[in-house]
């Protein structure tokens, strides 16, 4: 249909300065120079959805993990019928990703085994799914019980005395490897349900676009969709703290919540404080184990390491109940809104198919609530236990000299902290320094000049030419990634300027300023009516979901973090946008519609939101009036 | 027979009676009483055309030239037809029907601040006209104003009982002449800036999921008698969301003319004619209002809906027109039981799923 192509990777000069940058990579992870004519004959997207920004070496093993665990369970476990895995790169900093198909001949005999295999699961669900928790649980304890200490100068007299016979850096080196295996292993778990969560949720899918062409996709996401997910805990546990707070008399204690200690030795202080810390602290495990970024890049700030987060949000939602807001979400609205869709499309077919509709929906309500809440252990409690390892192994080497800056590590691969580690326990034996703080500071600074350099490009959204159609089960459902989507990034839209088109992701129309966020560290700019434009979100924005109108993102389908968290706040979004974010500037007024996917800039309306004081003040009333239908009933 | 008034106000209290209203005014009734945003007007009853006729003392001369009559003899229908038209349409008005019609006419153009134009429209009681067994309208007469004109076209709505075509229809049918009557809808023109009909069901498929709208720009005359090619927008019922959209040529407007006093037929400019003639936000509240009278009338409806460009935003849609829509609605049964949807639910659906998806479906 499109004969227009994406450029080849290997006719793509890296940005300025970034010369060189495939070393800093594993060979099997670049497109290889002989390798030319294999990787230009598939289409590779660019998954800016899960790694918008570069990835540093040691930052490779989340989408070498995740990716490579996704295939495990379609190509070897499930052996799902028409698809294996998804192959991934990475080009000039940025991860691409091209889905492997299933030959045509061996389709048939992997139906067989797909059927007794994904059929055990679904049969056994609740009991398999019970166990993955405890799976689960214990390999974060296992994760959170290693310890990167520097090596004493001597072996423990109590080692010696009982015979041990092996020093502490058997067990540094030993807890390194463990800390892979264990993530690996944690990433493997991810992907135990979710490809089967996908494909349940995929024929109920299949099965309403049979019975009602044309039915819109968040329809069906709508219907499948839980409200009360445990990827939505954190932020419940801060509006409960703020409700408790003003309940308690605290609330003049979250002042300066810039400095938690502060803050929480004032609140341990105050007369009925010790109640308020007690539930803070109950909170805090598990459920502030969750990050503003999305669990793949070392540099995300985690809550539990950043208490000036949640304490920040829990002052911001005490602000808000004394304006007199609502800041729960509304669950009793969702629920009688995706009621009231599943019964209207019920009504409409006959004894037969209502059969199939409510066999098909019921399973695909039972396994969805995975779908989402994964997210909660993997990518937030596991990964934020992972970083804080990883970050305490990084410091450590840094003490020892290895490098200048806590965060040198991530310039390394995996596989050259080991090399680094076995330097440093070797340098430990033999009594003579390590070689790695003569030769990794000036590396690493090398390194991080490339990164640098890399960043200030943006990717291709795509590589090479896209197939006539994307029929890929997993692309689509995952990444949204669509025939409509490609032809939108090569500029074959037929969108008129200052419009942009994207998944209709969730329902409602609203207008306001934009706000455009490029990166987490930006949060704290956004304000009461914002409309928000950002490549991509984190379920943890969650806090400042309260405070903005409508969000749009670049990338993401009805299953993107901005989509399902904008289904459950009730308020529109358009996803997969392709550019809004590098288009649309803030302060432009934007009207968004998320019934029909479009965005449109509103021409002679502009605000700047710079201002500050009473003009702010104005703002906001002014911006009391033009949502024009939340999320119609 | 005798209490039965000659007039009723749409938004009156009283119940839609269809022997006294006719189809089209009794819809019209049974629509304002359900809070439906109708154009405001009232019926002129049977009851009024029932003393007209008495008064005139011409029903047996009626019957008398109705009765042997071939309906295979086609010049003779025309003579008796054009005959009975001229004995209806040059009787005065019996002075008390008259009175009760000048009265509301002054109390509809009371509620305005300047004369409206308005509607005039018959409204058939039962089978007595071709095409009326659902529809309740034979003739519309549009953009009238003042008494005068007004009620010469109220009894070219009665003379409508008696064109050859209706006469031949009864003759063909069996309908006894005995008891016919009609009701006359007159009611306050919009002024519309586009109109269109609205189906609560996707005629071409079937599929009840779906609100598939027609519109056009100016009155909605043009897209009704099919004499432009509408903007055509499927919305998904449930969500209110537009699935499909194609914008038709629309390349004729009916809109009043320069002095108000009538209608003129004019050309649309091509930059209007390629974009829709709708915004999103009219084409989810046209969308709302079928959608509430399916749920009112418990069974898909073909509406007609107008843009007042006289009224505000958000207040501008009016429904003109409500009626079952019985024609699809009967095939779509029909329909829906052929086609074998992936019927079941579990591994083996979801692998058929997965097939079809990868478009490697084994048949």
């Amino acid at each position: 249909m499109t004969e227009k192509s994406f450029p080849s990777p290997y006719d793509q000069a890296p940005a300025a300065g970034a010369e060189g940058w495939k070393d800093l990579y594993a060979y099997n992870l670049v497109f290889q120079q002989n390798r030319r004519e294999v990787e230009e004959g598939k289409f590779w997207f660019c998954d800016s959805q899960h790694w918008p920004t570069v990835t540093k070496p040691f930052e490779t093993i989340g989408f070498e993990f995740a990716v490579s665990c996704l295939g495990q369970y379609n190509t070897r476990h499930l052996l799902i019928p028409p698809a294996n895995g998804i192959e991934f790169r990475i080009h000039n900093g940025y991860v691409f990703m091209s889905p492997v198909g299933v030959p045509e001949s061996e389709i048939a005999a992997r139906v067989p085994e797909f059927m007794a295999r994904a059929g055990h699961y679904f049969q056994n669900w609740d009991g398999l799914l019970e166990q993955w928790q405890g799976k689960v649980r214990g390999t974060i304890d296992e994760l959170g019980a290693l310890n990167f200490d520097a090596l004493p100068d001597r072996v423990d007299m109590g080692d010696v005395t009982s015979g041990k016979g092996t020093g502490p850096n058997n067990d540094l080196l030993a807890q390194y490897d463990a800390l892979i295996a264990l993530t690996y292993r944690a990433w493997q778990y991810h992907f135990e349900f979710l490809n089967l969560g996908y494909v349940a949720y995929l024929d109920f899918f299949s099965f309403c676009k049979e019975v009602f062409p044309g039915i819109p996709d968040q329809a069906v996401a709508k219907m499948v969709q839980g409200v009360d997910m445990e990827l939505f805990r954190p932020d419940d546990e801060l509006k409960k703290l703020a409700k408790l707070a003003i309940e308690l008399g605290l609330t003049g204690l979250f002042g300066n919540t810039a400095d938690p200690e502060q803050t929480l030795a004032g609140i341990e202080a105050a007369s009925r404080g010790a109640e308020w810390l007690a539930a803070f602290n109950a909170a805090k495990d598990p459920w502030f184990n969750f990050t503003v970024g999305n669990g793949f890049y070392a540099h995300d700030k985690y809550w539990l390491d950043h208490l000036e987060l949640p304490l920040g949000y829990i002052s911001d939602y005490i602000g808000r109940l004394q304006a007199g807001q609502t800041i729960d979400r509304p669950v009793a609205e969702l629920v009688a809104e995706r009621d009231r869709i599943t019964e209207e499309y019920s009504e409409l077919l006959s004894s037969e198919q209502l059969a199939a509709f409510e066999g098909k929906l019921g399973l695909a309500r039972q396994v969805y609530p995975y779908v989402e809440n994964h997210n909660f252990y993997i990518e937030h409690w596991t990964m934020g236990v992972f970083w804080r390892k990883a970050r305490q192994l990084s410091a450590m080497l840094q003490e020892q000299g290895f490098w200048p800056d806590a965060d040198g590590m991530f310039f390394l691969r995996r596989d050259e902290v080991r090399e680094a580690l076995f330097d440093y326990v070797t340098g430990w034996a033999v009594g003579a320094p390590a070689i790695g703080p003569s030769y990794w500071p000036e590396e690493v600074e090398r390194r991080r000049v490339i990164v640098d350099a890399l960043q200030q490009q943006r990717p291709q959204p795509a590589l090479n030419t896209p197939p006539a159609v994307i029929t890929e089960p997993f692309t689509l459902m995952l990444w949204g990634i669509t025939s409509d989507q490609i032809k939108n990034w090569l500029g074959d839209s037929d969108a008129p300027e200052g419009e942009f088109r994207g998944m209709a992701a969730s329902s409602g129309v609203a207008e306001g300023p934009a706000r455009v966020i490029s990166s987490s560290d930006q949060l704290s700019e956004v304000q009461e009516g914002d409309i928000l434009v950002a490549p991509v979100t984190a379920p943890s924005w969650g806090p400042i979901f309260g405070k903005i109108r409508a969000t749009v993102t670049d990338i993401g389908g009805m299953m993107s973090h901005a989509a399902i968290v904008c289904r459950e706040y009730g308020m529109p979004a358009v996803t997969g946008t392709g550019t809004a974010s590098s288009q649309i500037v803030t302060g432009q007024w934007l009207r968004v519609d998320g019934n029909n996917g479009t965005v449109t800039i509103v021409e002679g309306h502009s605000h700047d939101l710079t201002l500050a004081g009473d003009a702010a003040v104005q703002l906001e009333q002014a911006l009391d009036g033009p949502v024009l239908e939340g999320s119609h009933a | 027979m005798t209490t039965a008034p000659y007039i009723q106000f749409f938004d009156g209290t009283d119940s839609p009676r269809h022997e006294l209203l006719g189809g089209k005014c009794a819809s019209l009734v049974a629509l304002t009483q359900a809070g439906m945003p109708v154009p405001p007007g009232f019926a002129i009853t049977t009851a009024s055309y029932d003393a007209f006729i008495a008064a005139a003392g011409i029903e047996q001369d009626i019957h008398a030239l109705l009765a042997n009559l071939d309906a295979d003899d086609v010049a003779e229908v025309d003579r008796v037809s054009a005959q009975l038209r001229f004995e209806i349409e040059s009787r005065p008005v019996p002075a008390d029907v008259r009175a009760d019609f000048v009265a509301a006419y002054h109390a509809l153009q009371a509620r305005f601040s300047e004369p409206v134009p308005v509607a005039v429209r018959s409204s058939a009681t039962a089978e007595d006209l071709p095409d009326a067994s659902f529809a309740g309208q034979q003739d519309t007469y549009l953009w009238l104003s003042g008494i005068v004109d007004v009620t010469e076209h109220i009894r070219r709505c009665w003379a409508s009982l008696f064109t050859s075509r209706a006469i031949t229809y009864r003759l063909k049918n069996n309908i006894p002449n005995e008891g016919l009557s009609m009701a006359v809808a007159v009611q306050k023109m919009v002024n519309a800036r586009a109109a269109g009909v609205a189906i609560t069901m996707d005629p071409t498929t079937g599929d009840r999921s779906k609100i598939v709208m027609e519109a056009s720009y100016g009155l909605g005359e043009l897209v009704v008698s099919g004499l432009v090619t509408p903007d055509n927008v499927t919305v998904d019922k449930i969500m209110l969301m537009v699935v499909k959209r194609v914008i038709g040529d629309k390349h004729a407007e009916l809109v009043p003319d320069a002095a108000n006093t009538g209608l003129v037929e004019l050309e649309v400019s091509p930059e209007r004619r390629a974009v829709l003639s709708i915004s999103e936000t009219e084409i989810t509240a046209i969308a709302t209002i079928a959608k509430k009278a399916e749920k009112h009338f418990k069974c898909p409806q073909d509406i007609e809906w107008a843009l007042d460009r006289d009224l505000p935003d958000g207040h501008n849609l009016l429904l003109l027109q409500s009626r079952p829509e019985t024609v699809h609605s009967s095939a779509a049964k029909a329909d829906a039981a052929s086609p074998a949807p992936s019927n079941g639910y579990g591994i083996e659906s979801i692998t058929r799923s997965l097939l079809v998806q990868a478009g490697k479906a084994p048949d």
